[in-house]
């Protein structure tokens, strides 16, 4: 790796079908430019998201993952955020408990009209990660065994 | 061992420009189970999709990934396109390097970078794709409408016209509902009578429509296109084939003095009765409360008179099962009332307005009486306490409703325009009276409202005071109604001879258990929830049960009507078909994994999930299971994600394919 | 049984007869009452008005010793009283940081749990068979009006006593000693109350209206359980009568003033005798 060049975190972003996978269309509809870090992951519904898929990510050599779906009270299958949400909070604690870094982790409801804040919210969260640095930390976890 | 077809758009300068197609294609053609990988210029036209036939036969693959726009543009293209040459179409996955990359990522060399990633994803996906075949459902074309009002009315008349057939199910003697019951109507100020009754009797004489009324649903087992549907046909008493309608029996009838319903206790009726006169069906019932022949083992003058000889005393009730595929919910709503008891303590009454027990502080409904030409006082206004016409008549709108302290905090909707139409009402009749109203906001949003609104103030004199009323009290025979002008700033005081209550809209009585039973959601106030606010509206979440009316939610007659006609409108889409087609991409339950645990069946929004028992071929129980119904699920995945041993899995989404995607990012 | 006693200010001066009287007719029905030792006072109107932390301090320090004295239940007959110590209380209990952070400000621990009671709710608990038991004489030409005011039912969360609008407790208690209170329409009006000071004339128009009412529908007399409300009938009915240009002459008793004089109780051991009104 050449000196010069700058890290280039790697993100993971699952989203619902309906309302985030349709934001960051707008954003492209809408030719809003953002960092080229961020690989969505299409799913129906946050509810759908088995929260071990944030870890899979991080062992996969994400530097941050993002999850995002409808607004509460927008699911298109009525209450599966509400579910995401959930276990979310749960989750979130889990997290900090195994010493993972939730900085890395970013939870949001963006809606299908919201490309403008689907394209801040992925530049922001690319410039965090790219702060942060490389999530080595976890890396060497996995190496340790 | 998979063979991939890979096909990148160019989509003329729109992808090409940011991505370098041919360099990507190049990448990708390496991958595992890649045979071939193309890129052309635009992959949905004709060529581009006759490329992709071609290529599927004469490569034999076994899964496309076609990497272009966004799949909710053209997957189902692809999809169909596939099908066509042969392929199963879920076997087609999406790369989207348009939207998520060519137009949002300038620089090139990232831009294919990029690509090449997504298309190596769904590349992954599809390998662990699985041929899907659509899921049919038989169904039986026949609706079920619960409720005979205004709104059930349509709904049942809609479809009866289409030729399909309907059984309606009505709790009262008679179908009609509120409406029937209502004097003159906003804004146009047409009989309510006049033009509902037309349409009763055409319920009443349809060859499509099977009437049930005094009845009610007991049980609803099965599912969408399949349900079958447990009626309750209350004992009448007497015989419908027989029974001319004559009237007879209830113009004998000794017991004359039992409050009627229909006109909210204000009137009375006889033991054997018609809610009204233009009942349909015009078949009286008995009311065995009040019937000497029950109560006192004498009388039976109705049977004497009845030269029909319909009058059956030993008249049981009776159960009846119905097979329907439609269910059209439309048991519409009641008011909410003052008094001290209540159902819940959060609707604590309302004692400032005397719990209910000054008689001449009356609801809208019962006041709707006092004006209808056909209610107790033959439409001359006279209060219940002493039948004086009252010259002073207070109208309090907003009563429970957007009242947190009593639990309600909706809006019903329709009072703002009844209370004007009142106000008009008693005007039209009582021209030296005057009309108070005492109002939160004015909401009259709709064609000809805010007219009529103005019409009641400005040509019909009624006072409008902006404020609420703290308390009323009787005195010397009149109601002292004390309230605040909060326009002028002021207390004010009203000495009334009658006090109508806009009272809040709540659903009928029994409609949360009726939802129970349909597995249809309702919200903390016992309104059923639809579908989707805006694209399902007359949708609910169990599949093939249809709401309209003001069971869903306050509404008036217009947008009633309207709703039941949507309402009809869904079912005869459903009933277009002989067989329900369903995506297949559903959840299904691992059955020999599972634990029965459950969790999925409570998470599930539709009830698709049930409890279900494997057997032997003895019959020996070997295991519980969750089972999903591919008829009712919907396929949002909530339960891959809360089952706790892995069981369930979402066809198209399945933990394999979706691990396999992150897999392949390192 | 012994209750811890909260008598508030004007018990202790103004409406000291109405300190006589709940003295009095609680021990003749056997209830020691214990005032508690250097309570302070429980802010009124006018704590609330300035300082959100002072309204509630001011209350817990009185809950903060009633439980430091062991007592469970705390009688607090003036209304303004009751309820300002419930609205601590209830505040207290919802918030351990707020506990934390009162019990500092009152250098006292504090935690809310002593239950506040007013005079009508210890009567009730005494139980009307046992008020009955003691009773020497009926009340049965006493046919009074009975006044809530505006503080014994409200706030209606916070006080949880009796029915906000339309309550009935004090006719209960009444007609089981065989007094006829009279149906009539302002039992939960405002008398003006501390008003009386600001804004006279409003206060007597207030209080004219109630005192009217009161007669209109037959009273012969008006019962209360407030020092405030007692103030602007009564003492106050003499002005009330030469504003209005009429004679009400209706006597105002405190709830334990009937209840006394039904135990058997003279008129001086209640303080009736320090009323303005008096009965001919």
């Amino acid at each position: 790796m050449s000196e010069q060049q700058p890290f280039e975190p790697k993100i993971v972003a699952y989203v619902c079908n309906w309302c985030t996978y349709l934001g960051a269309d707008l954003a492209g509809t809408n030719r809003l430019e953002y960092p080229a870090n961020v690989r969505i992951i299409r799913l129906p519904c946050t509810g759908r998201i088995d929260f071990n898929l944030i870890i899979k990510a991080f062992e996969m050599g994400a530097d941050a993952v993002l999850v995002s779906g409808c607004h509460p009270g927008d699911c298109h299958y009525t209450a599966g955020n509400f579910h995401a949400r959930r276990r979310w909070i749960l989750f979130r604690q889990l997290l900090e408990t195994m010493g993972i870094d939730t900085r890395r982790v970013h939870f949001s409801w963006i809606s299908a009209a919201e490309g403008k804040k689907f394209q801040q919210f992925v530049t922001e969260i690319t410039e965090t990660a790219r702060a942060l640095g490389p999530y080595q930390a976890y890396r060497e976890i996995c190496q340790a065994e | 061992m998979s063979r991939i077809g890979i096909f990148i758009c160019w989509c003329g300068e729109n992808i090409a420009r940011n991505v370098d197609v041919e360099r990507a294609a190049a990448e990708v053609a390496d991958l595992p189970g890649v045979v071939c990988s193309v890129a052309y210029k635009y992959m949905c036209s004709d060529p581009g999709q006759s490329l992709m036939r071609q290529k599927i036969v004469s490569e034999r693959l076994t899964g496309v990934v076609v990497a272009s726009c966004s799949p909710h543009m053209h997957l189902r293209t692809f999809r169909k396109a596939a099908a066509m040459a042969g392929l199963n179409p879920y076997l087609v996955e999406m790369a989207n390097i348009r939207e998520h990359c060519s137009w949002v990522h300038h620089d090139r060399q990232q831009a294919t970078t990029k690509a090449v990633e997504l298309i190596r994803m769904s590349v992954a996906k599809v390998r662990a794709n699985a041929a899907l075949q659509p899921i049919s459902i038989p169904i039986t074309r026949r609706a079920l409408v619960i409720g005979g009002g205004v709104a059930g009315i349509q709904a049942a008349l809609d479809i009866a016209d289409s030729g399909r057939e309907v059984v309606l199910v009505e709790r009262e003697p008679s179908i009609g509902g509120k409406m029937a019951g209502l004097s003159e109507t906003f804004p146009t100020l047409d009989c309510s009578q006049c033009i509902l009754t037309p349409r009763m009797v055409d319920v009443g004489q349809h060859p499509n429509i099977r009437l049930y009324t005094y009845s009610e649903v007991e049980g609803v087992e099965g599912y969408v296109g399949n349900f079958k549907v447990t009626v309750r046909k209350k004992a009448r008493y007497v015989d419908m084939d027989a029974c001319t309608g004559c009237g007879q029996c209830w113009n004998a009838c000794p017991s004359k003095k039992n409050l009627s319903e229909f006109d909210y206790q204000m009137g009375n009726r006889t033991a054997i009765y018609v809610p009204f006169p233009q009942a349909v069906p015009a078949r009286p019932v008995i009311d065995r409360d009040a019937c000497l022949h029950f109560l006192k083992g004498k009388c039976g003058i109705c049977a004497k008179k009845c030269a029909a000889n319909a009058v059956k005393f030993d008249d049981q009730d009776e159960v009846i099962t119905e097979e329907v595929g439609a269910i059209v919910v439309a048991t519409g709503f009641k008011l909410y009332s003052i008094d001290r008891d209540q159902a819940s303590s959060k609707l604590a009454g309302y004692g400032e307005y005397g719990y209910g027990q000054y008689p001449d502080v009356v609801d809208a409904l019962q006041f709707e009486r006092i004006v209808s030409a056909s209610g107790p006082t033959g439409g001359e206004i006279r209060r219940p306490s002493d039948g004086q016409q009252p010259k002073s008549v207070v109208f309090i709108s907003c009563v429970g409703s957007r009242d947190n302290a009593k639990g309600i905090s909706y809006c019903s909707k329709i009072c703002c325009m009844y209370t004007a139409k009142h106000t008009m009402l008693y005007k039209h009749k009582v021209h030296d009276g005057q009309a108070h109203v005492f109002y939160m906001d004015i909401r009259s949003g709709g064609k000809n409202y805010d007219e009529f609104v103005r019409r009641a103030i400005e040509q019909d004199g009624a006072h409008y005071h902006r404020g609420r009323v703290s308390k009323i009290t009787q005195e010397n025979g009149k109601l002292i109604v004390r309230g605040v002008d909060t326009l002028v700033g002021e207390p004010l005081t009203i000495e009334a001879d009658l006090v109508v209550l806009a009272s809040a809209m709540q659903p009928a009585g029994g409609a949360t258990e009726l939802a129970q039973k349909l597995n249809v959601g309702y919200d903390e106030f016992g309104f059923l929830s639809e579908s989707h606010p805006k694209l399902r509206p007359v949708e609910t979440n169990a599949a093939g049960v249809f709401v309209c009316g003001a069971c869903q939610g306050p509404k008036d007659i217009p947008e009633s009507v309207a709703q039941a006609s949507a309402a009809a409108g869904k079912v005869l889409v459903m009933f277009s078909n002989e067989q329900l087609s369903r995506e297949p991409e559903v959840a299904r339950i691992n059955e020999t994994n599972c634990a029965a645990c459950f969790a999925c069946v409570r998470a599930c929004p539709y009830n698709a999930i049930e409890r279900a028992e494997v057997r032997d071929r003895k019959g020996q129980l070997v295991k519980r299971t969750a089972r999903v119904n591919p008829g009712l699920c919907m396929g949002c995945g909530t339960c891959v994600a809360i089952c706790p041993s892995k069981s369930a899995d979402l066809e198209g989404f399945t933990e394999q394919q979706v691990y396999a995607m992150v897999e392949s990012l390192v | 049984m012994d209750i811890g006693y909260y008598p508030g200010c004007a018990l202790h001066g103004s409406s000291n007869d109405y300190g006589s009287s709940v003295r009095a007719c609680l021990n003749a029905l056997g209830a020691r009452l214990c005032e508690l030792d250097d309570w302070i006072c429980c802010g009124a109107t006018a704590a609330h008005s300035l300082n959100h932390m002072l309204a509630l301090a001011l209350p817990s320090r009185n809950l903060a010793i009633a439980e430091r004295q062991g007592y469970e239940e705390l009688l607090a007959p003036c209304p303004m009283c009751s309820m300002e110590l419930l609205k601590a209380r209830c505040a207290l209990t919802a918030s351990s940081d707020l506990r934390e952070k009162v019990s500092e400000i009152v250098e006292l621990e504090v935690q809310g749990k002593t239950r506040v009671l007013n005079l009508i709710q210890i009567l009730q608990k005494i139980g009307l068979d046992a008020i009955k038991q003691r009773a020497v004489r009926t009340l049965k030409e006493f046919r009074p009006a009975c006044y809530y005011g505006c503080l014994l039912t409200r706030p209606a969360d916070t006080v949880q006593f009796d029915d906000c609008e339309q309550p009935s407790s004090m006719e209960t208690i009444l007609c089981a000693l065989g007094a006829e209170p009279v149906q009539w329409n302002y039992k939960t009006e405002c008398c003006g109350a501390g008003m009386t000071m600001a804004d006279g004339p409003t206060t007597l128009e207030l209080s004219h209206k109630i005192l009217s009412n009161a007669v209109a529908h037959g009273a012969n007399c008006m019962v209360v359980a407030c020092p405030m409300c007692h103030v602007n009938l009564d003492m106050k009915q003499a002005d009330i009568d030469r504003e209005y240009d009429c004679r009400h002459d209706l006597a105002v008793y405190y709830l334990s003033d009937l209840v006394g004089l039904a135990l058997g109780l003279d008129e001086k051991s209640l303080g009736i005798d320090r009323h303005f009104v008096v009965k001919r």
